[in-house]
């Protein structure tokens, strides 16, 4: 093949703007190479650079006593105790699951899973957050079941649990899902791995699958740009995912380093080849030089430019000394993969391939692994959401029925027919298994259990975005507060349109500094996370989604369960309730209404009741609690009535309504900073007092008992059919 | 030498995958549709062998691996001078 | 008594079921590498679940030609226990050791969630520790777990006892037409057929998961003070059977 030629229209072609190619050839003083223009479009693109939001990402809490490895590795770590530490990340797979939905989302739940694994960590659950459009695009039905399915065929296979996570329809999300996975292992804190390339002759290895064509440009072109009627053209950039490879790579990765052969692991993601080698070098400060003819390929005729730009699946990087090279070749045998010395460690600070002998790229890694980082130009949007006024919404004359048509609504519904699809018992420590507050998963050989739980209501972003931000990182902590742990860290996935527009980078600066001042408020660092732009489709974006994963350790011997256990046990509410009805699953659903402000934030309250609740839970005092969020106390409430396991039964409830608000407001309202627990008779004082003395608002809301949920004068329903409407609702909807 | 080899669910075993896509070519308007048997195809890419003959060493395959004789019929066919498509 | 977990690649399972062998039940428990032809001396041989060679071809299709599958067949042909679970049950049932065979699920998905067992024969190594009616809850999770076998095969092991657990209602019953049985039967397997045994009597294989349902302290978050969780009375039942038949030949070299 003839040298292809480079100049400013080529390099627009592949995506440079007119300032990157000037900086790329200034730095350089000639005309860079096919391959090298390559190499730089990738490593500059927004899905590798963090070009638009490093400078904001700066701005979040990162430290902590317990952070062992903080953003810029792989994945974060915190220490939980006994030399143990967890690894935890949150990544998105947005764009090629919105092409071609099963393989977009099971190689996602490959790549976090690889994140993990890469710290030497043993992966031992996953979550993932799904948003899809309305059932009433064409497209949802179709995206869902393929999502579903490829979390599921890849998480099953490689025998990971998938505890938990979520999963929303919204219509600001038709034309871009969003598919968010996370994973968490566990390693001991001395032996984490490190992506930090060291000693210069040491030499660079790849293992695991062969190099073919697929995936090429996946990074800048999928992940970097918008949507538009040519996408599904794109599907030949998606990867096919390989989950039986995967977990051999697992297994040897492990084998490798309890082994001590490796001195720095790096996943191939993104930009394959290419990002893995060049970020291994920047953060080790040396060179690397590269011989593309000892990479193993699966076609024939591959160039130096595809092979630095393929994003195979399933392949790994390491760096090891050559007296060790021969070992870890025997632990490739082992589990029969391939492995290949291809390059060596240099002190030049300089990027060099080769193939066929001759060199292709040689450029300096900083100018690679560094781009300047943007502040792009940011704006309120103009246009304020319409006014939200009480008045205009009518008081429903019929409660039941109004409980009977959110329960079965698409957000509030049970998430069983997807959960049922994923493996969430393998490995043998799920202790709260999918469909309660948060999942809790024990680290076997120890007492320690570890609580996991991922949020974010949009919706309340979309009306503020900085209030919205903050609201998730409150629910995430409730939620962890619910099962019994106590919160310690987050990780978060930034789902956003395209930062090229003032309004969407607004929207980035207020989520940040929402997370910041809540997890400053928490304590709980962000140790790991992932940015994704461009979720836009012909100039319109989704909803801002600051997905938040929180993870945290459990404080009582036994995880808490939201259902109610026993007949005569005191329901009561903990935290205040305000009159406040906008932006609540209520309004959209029942009323068409999306305006106004999400509920008023107090984080000062939010740790007052995460105390309380966690101090009440370590004295044995609360037999259930569960959290309150969408949809308010009376979908709370009916949640305790039947969230009990198959077999047990279900309990009924009898509430005493206030009477000093709007009765929606009161039984939909969205108010945060409250929980939901029952406890024995005998303990009600006790729980009061607890309550009082940190300043919690308090209120005894009724009693455990029967077959109906009754709210005194207002509704009565029979817990049975309210399970079972709530129970099938998701199926129908799935596949009507 | 290509040998391209076809595995069926046998006569009478439950082929809910079939079923499936049947039904689907029903609501697509395929009403002709009677029945559908979804099985395997593969395409084998055969060197020389001193081991005999190759429909025998094809036919051992099937027996030994590609089919399961308790729900899976086979059939397959011996293409001398076709590379094959996955070449 | 010693018991050995097989690891073929691709292997899930493994670690889980040595956990609930060494620390639930506190028995010795070794793993057995699938490239070996070592069993090591133990006396019963649990083939785990997993997704085996990523079950390309068919599950377990390529497990069965692993080095230790033959050693396996001949620790079963003198005798010896083998129990095989979810993707291990398709391999015993690939390698001929089982009758019949595991295909798709009727409802074509995966399907993950704890389901009702009825005890169907309980004369028999496997499952020993219960009545004949009793009802079991052990989770399963499975793509390819719907049971299959000519009718004279499945008229012959219903006489002979050889079917020991079948997929009931909550309260052990099990619908008479057969095309009733999709709200209990998870995955549509013939006669509601849940684990079948040989002829001989030593070869047993279940889709569900008896070591996800046998450690009391998952079981309690649930479920408190509820007696021995029913999945570990499987592998009760196989030491029990071991050491009975310990003491018996004891007692006939003493006469």
């Amino acid at each position: 093949m003839a040298q292809q030629h480079v100049d400013l229209q080529v390099a627009r072609e592949h995506g440079l703007t007119d300032d990157e190619y000037e900086r790329l050839t200034r730095t350089i003083g000639r005309t860079p190479t096919i391959e090298e223009l390559g190499v730089a479009t990738v490593m500059w693109s927004e899905h590798c650079s963090y070009k638009s939001s490093r400078f904001h990402l700066k701005k979040l809490p990162t430290e902590g006593k317990r952070v062992v490895q903080g953003p810029g590795e792989n994945a974060g770590a915190i220490s939980i105790g006994e030399g143990l530490a967890i690894v935890f990340k949150i990544e998105s797979h947005n764009h090629p699951s919105y092409i071609e939905p099963y393989q977009g989302a099971a190689t996602g739940v490959g790549g976090i899973l690889r994140d993990i694994f890469t710290m030497g960590a043993r992966p031992i659950a996953s979550m993932d957050s799904l948003r899809f459009g309305s059932f009433a695009h064409p497209r949802t039905r179709y995206l869902v079941h393929g999502v579903v399915a490829g979390v599921g065929g890849y998480g099953n296979s490689i025998g990971v649990p998938t505890v938990g996570g979520e999963l929303i329809f919204d219509p600001g999300y038709d034309r871009n899902c969003l598919v968010n996975a996370f994973t968490l292992g566990v390693v001991e804190e001395s032996r984490l791995m490190s992506a930090k390339a060291t000693g210069v002759g040491n030499l660079v290895m790849m293992f695991g699958s062969r190099t073919g064509r697929d995936g090429i440009h996946g990074a800048s072109l999928l992940a970097s740009a918008e949507f538009d009627d040519k996408s599904e053209e794109k599907r030949p950039t998606v990867q096919v995912g390989d989950p039986f490879l995967e977990k051999l790579l697992l297994e040897a990765t492990l084998e490798i380093q309890k082994g001590d052969l490796a001195l720095a692991v790096q996943d191939m993601g993104a930009a394959g080849i290419t990002s893995s080698t060049v970020e291994s070098a920047y953060r080790g400060e040396l060179g690397i030089e590269l011989d593309l003819d000892q990479v193993p390929l699966r076609e024939q005729g591959m160039s130096a430019y595809e092979i630095m730009l393929s994003e195979s699946q399933e392949r790994m990087l390491l760096v090891t000394k050559p007296e060790n090279v021969d070992a870890i070749r025997a632990v490739c045998d082992k589990w029969d993969l391939e492995s290949a010395v291809i390059g060596r460690l240099t002190d030049d600070r300089t990027y060099r391939v080769k193939r066929h002998g001759k060199e292709v790229i040689a450029l300096p890694v900083d100018l690679l692994a560094d781009p300047p980082a943007l502040q792009r130009p940011s704006a309120e949007p103009a246009e304020s959401t319409a006014e939200f006024r009480l008045d205009d919404l009518p008081e429903p004359r019929d409660y039941a029925q109004v409980l009977r048509q959110l329960i079965a609504s698409p957000n509030l519904c049970s998430r069983r027919w997807v959960y049922q699809q994923y493996d969430h018992y393998v490995g043998a420590a799920t202790t709260v298994h999918p469909g309660a507050d948060a999942a809790v998963v024990r680290v076997l050989g120890t007492d320690l259990q570890v609580a996991m739980t991922v949020d974010c209501n949009a919706r309340y972003t979309l009306l503020d975005p900085y209030l919205g931000a903050c609201l998730a990182v409150c629910e995430a902590a409730r939620n962890l507060v619910a099962v019994g742990a106590e919160p310690l860290a987050i990780s978060d996935c930034l789902n956003f349109g395209s930062p090229e527009r003032p309004e969407i980078m607004w929207q980035f600066e207020q989520a940040i500094a929402g997370i910041r001042d809540a997890c400053a408020a928490f304590e709980t660092p962000v140790v790991s996370g992932n940015v994704s732009f461009y979720n836009e489709t012909d100039g319109r974006g989704i909803p801002p989604t600051p997905t938040i994963a929180m993870v945290g350790l459990l404080r009582t011997p036994q995880p808490l369960t939201p259902w109610f256990k026993a007949e005569g046990d005191v329901i009561m509410l903990l935290g205040r309730t305000r009159e406040e009805i906008s932006g609540s699953e209520y309004a959209a659903v029942v009323h068409g209404n999306t305006q106004g402000l999400p509920p008023w934030v107090d984080l000062e309250a939010e740790r007052r009741l995460q105390q309380v609740v966690l101090e009440a839970a370590g004295r044995d005092l609360l037999r259930s609690a569960h959290d309150l969020s969408e949809g308010g106390l009376a979908i709370a409430l009916a949640e305790c009535c039947f969230l009990a396991p198959e077999g047990i039964p279900a309990l009924g409830a009898r509430i005493r309504v206030d009477e000093t608000m709007r009765a929606d407001a009161f039984l939909f309202g969205e108010s945060q900073a409250r929980m939901l627990v029952s406890v024995r008779r005998e303990h009600v004082a006790t729980v009061r007092d607890l309550a009082n003395e940190a300043g919690v608002a308090v209120a005894v809301l009724g009693d455990v008992g029967g077959g109906m949920l009754e709210f005194d004068g207002l509704a009565s329903v029979s817990v049975a059919e309210l399970r079972s409407v709530w129970d099938s609702a998701l199926e129908k909807l799935v596949n009507g | 030498m290509i040998a391209r080899v076809f595995i069926t669910p046998k006569k009478g075993v439950l082929d809910p995958q079939g079923r499936a896509i049947s039904s689907s070519l029903h609501a697509l308007g395929f009403g002709e549709v009677e029945d559908v048997r979804m099985g395997k195809y593969l395409e084998i890419r055969l060197g020389s062998s001193s081991e005999g003959d190759p429909a025998m060493r094809v036919r051992a395959m099937c027996e030994r691996l590609l089919a399961n004789g308790v729900i899976e019929d086979f059939r397959f066919e011996i293409d001398q001078e076709n590379p094959g498509r996955g070449a | 008594m010693k018991w050995g977990v097989v690891t073929f690649p691709g292997s899930n399972d493994d670690h889980g079921t040595l956990h609930v062998l060494r620390h639930v039940l506190g028995h010795e428990a070794v793993s057995l590498w699938h490239k070996s032809r070592d069993l090591q001396g133990v006396e019963c041989v649990v083939l785990p679940g997993g997704f085996s060679y990523g079950d390309y071809l068919r599950c377990g299709a390529i497990a069965r030609f692993s080095p230790l599958m033959a050693a396996i067949a001949d620790h079963a042909a003198q005798g010896g226990l083998v129990l095989g679970i979810c993707n291990g049950f398709q391999v015993l049932c690939e390698a001929g050791l089982l009758p019949g065979a595991l295909v798709r699920n009727r409802s074509l998905s995966f399907i993950c969630r704890e389901v009702s067992l009825r005890v169907e024969s309980v004369a028999n190594p496997f499952v020993n520790m219960a009545l004949v009616g009793d009802v079991w809850r052990i989770p399963v999770k499975h793509g390819e777990g719907c049971y299959i076998a000519d009718e004279a095969t499945l008229d012959q092991m219903e006489r002979d006892g050889q079917i020991l657990l079948r997929y009931c209602r909550a309260d052990g019953t099990r619908a008479r037409d057969p095309q009733e049985s999709g709200d209990y039967n998870c995955n549509g397997s013939l006669r509601d057929v849940a684990g079948v045994m040989n002829a001989t009597r030593n070869v047993f294989g279940m889709m569900p998961h008896p070591e996800h349902g046998a450690d009391p302290a998952l079981r309690d978050v649930c479920w408190p003070d509820a007696g021995v969780p029913d999945g570990l009375r499987i592998f009760q039942s196989i030491a029990g059977w071991i050491a009975d038949r310990g003491q018996r030949s004891a007692v006939d070299s003493m006469r």
